[in-house]
């Protein structure tokens, strides 16, 4: 065990343990606020793996933004205070859903890990530094960027269109 | 230096507690918490297979950037959508049968008038002089 071993063990443990709590807590505006701690601590992994920027990344993007609009979303169709046996399915139907949880876990993991598994790598000096990132997004991924681009924008003129939709008796659309 | 096993275990467990959230939960907002954990956890595998040395075309961090962007996208839609079904319906449980009568949700609206919810059956018809 190295020393970024050891920190890297700390902060996954951390994210792993919120979004546990993220799935199973009875409270609905506290499953969000776990969802926000673990993002949050997933971006401290990154950090850990050498990858700054996809870590700030994430934090703007994950916590300042998608979080939030969860929790928006969670205000806007009135999510009751306290906890609330009502937002999970039956005792028979999450336990389906943790063996198929553990189950997708144990077939990522085995093939994942003889992939990855024995390798150790040094990343005190980072494979790829910042520079180098930003030479590929505007280099070789440069039409995919755009791409990005204009999939941003469609998302936001579906997601005005869709918030404007009226679907009247027949689901013909005014 | 850092064991490789340690992150790809960890993208194995998020993914796996992800389907657990998307299977367990009947709120369609919190099920998209779900789906926001499985996100993370391919996000996370990219970042670890793309800090091995002598990955090409720094594809691991360009790529994971790439999906928080799409993954923000998707939850626009997919909140926009489940704010739809509320209005409609006043209610995001996805194990109920929803209320299809035409004013079902117009009890629950939020909405100001003419947003999107039609108050009652055929009230912008003209009228008939």
């Amino acid at each position: 065990m190295t020393t970024r071993d050891l920190v890297f063990a700390a902060v996954g443990l951390l994210t792993a343990a919120a979004g546990l709590l993220a799935v199973t807590t009875r409270h609905v505006v506290h499953a969000a606020l776990w969802l926000l701690v673990s993002l949050g601590s997933l971006a401290g992994c990154y950090l850990v793996l050498g990858q700054e920027l996809v870590g700030l990344v994430q934090l703007l993007v994950y916590v300042g933004a998608i979080v939030v609009l969860v929790l928006f979303a969670l205000m806007l169709t009135r999510a009751p205070i306290g906890p609330e046996a009502q937002i999970s399915t039956p005792g028979w139907q999450r336990v389906v859903g943790a063996v198929l949880g553990a189950a997708t876990t144990a077939l990522v993991a085995t093939l994942v890990l003889p992939a990855l598994g024995p390798g150790v790598v040094d990343l005190d000096r980072a494979p790829t530094s910042t520079p180098q990132v930003a030479a590929a997004i505007f280099g070789t991924w440069v039409w995919p960027f755009e791409l990005l681009s204009v999939l941003l924008l469609v998302a936001l003129v579906g997601a005005f269109a869709v918030s404007r939709l009226v679907v009247a008796d027949g689901g013909r659309r005014r | 230096m850092i064991h490789l096993y340690l992150p790809a275990g960890l993208a194995a467990l998020l993914v796996g507690l992800g389907v657990y959230g998307m299977l367990a939960r009947r709120n369609a907002v919190l099920v998209l918490v779900g789906v926001e954990l499985v996100l993370a956890g391919a996000s996370l595998l990219l970042v670890t297979a793309g800090s091995r040395p002598g990955s090409p075309y720094a594809a691991g961090p360009v790529l994971t950037v790439f999906v928080i962007t799409i993954a923000a996208a998707e939850v626009v839609v997919a909140l926009a959508v489940v704010l739809l079904l509320f209005r409609r319906t006043g209610s995001i449980d996805l194990t109920q049968p929803p209320d299809a009568t035409p004013d079902a949700g117009s009890r629950y609206s939020d909405a100001p008038e003419g947003a999107g919810i039609p108050r009652t059956v055929g009230q912008d018809r003209p009228v008939a002089p």
